[in-house]
């Protein structure tokens, strides 16, 4: 997940990240939209498609790249679980706290 | 309502949950200080907590376990990184062995925990903060009934062949 947040700390690749949602973008089209090189953009797919945020799939000559929500899904699936044990928590200090001869 | 608010960052793993106590910020903190009544509320219900050690102290650690359904006894830790009466507390909680002592190479989560006074009594702020996936699977699997988990990992699986 440390590589997940790296890869979405560049604006670059988040953008990429983006509009890869859905249809998915050839890496050649991609590249047409930004003002570096072809090898630039293949790079920040790569860190992409480490962090599981992407996927690549040849077409021919062409890579089309898709963006992989299930990644961040995940892990805000993991997060909801956390929240729902804090909130139970927090619930129960609630009741601790309301008990008669509770003050110090 | 006890817990006004709760925000979740998917790509920084952070879980800020924010409530409201009618109480003072010292009886809210005592709850965190007295380690009787923190394993009251520490454990999930089907998981009560017991905590053999507790030294709040900055760099005090603490050991704990938790008593499951059927008899099984995960164990957790805490070190204490700030203790700020009455005001902050920031500590790391990991996972233990059967010997009660930290699993060596599992990063422990880290905890921010603010208690400020308003009107009513006390806003407590908890930050939580994950390494990575793996790691919040294990934490929640400790603590957690065998249906619990299946009723999880059925959703991440839905969500999974969603996102696909």
């Amino acid at each position: 997940m440390d590589l997940v947040f790296r890869a979405l700390a560049d604006t670059t690749r988040r953008d990429i990240f983006q509009r890869v949602i859905g249809d998915g973008l050839s890496v050649s089209s991609l590249a047409d939209d930004y003002e570096m090189s072809f090898a630039a953009v293949q790079k920040h797919v790569s860190v992409l498609e480490r962090a599981a945020l992407v996927t690549k799939e040849r077409h021919g000559r062409e890579q089309i790249v898709h963006g992989n929500l299930s990644t961040l899904r995940r892990a805000a699936a993991l997060l909801d679980a956390f929240e729902e044990i804090w909130i139970g928590r927090a619930t129960k200090i609630a009741e601790i706290l309301g008990e008669k001869g509770s003050a110090t | 309502m006890t817990v006004i608010s709760t925000t979740t960052d998917p790509v920084a793993l952070n879980l800020t949950v924010v409530a409201e106590f009618a109480a003072s910020p010292e009886r809210v903190w005592a709850v965190w200080e007295n380690p009787r009544q923190l394993e009251r509320w520490w454990g999930p219900p089907t998981y009560p907590a017991t905590f053999t050690r507790h030294d709040f102290e900055v760099g005090g650690e603490s050991r704990y376990y938790m008593t499951g359904p059927e008899g099984d006894t995960p164990h957790g830790w805490w070190r204490m990184y700030m203790i700020d009466e009455p005001r902050h507390l920031e500590f790391a909680n990991g996972l233990a062995g059967d010997d009660g002592e930290p699993v060596p190479g599992v990063e422990p989560m880290a905890a921010h925990v603010t208690f400020e006074p308003i009107d009513s009594g006390t806003r407590m702020t908890t930050e939580s903060t994950f390494v990575d996936e793996a790691q919040m699977e294990k934490m929640l699997a400790m603590g957690m009934s065998e249906g619990m988990t299946q009723a999880v990992s059925q959703i991440e699986g839905l969500l999974t062949s969603e996102g696909a």
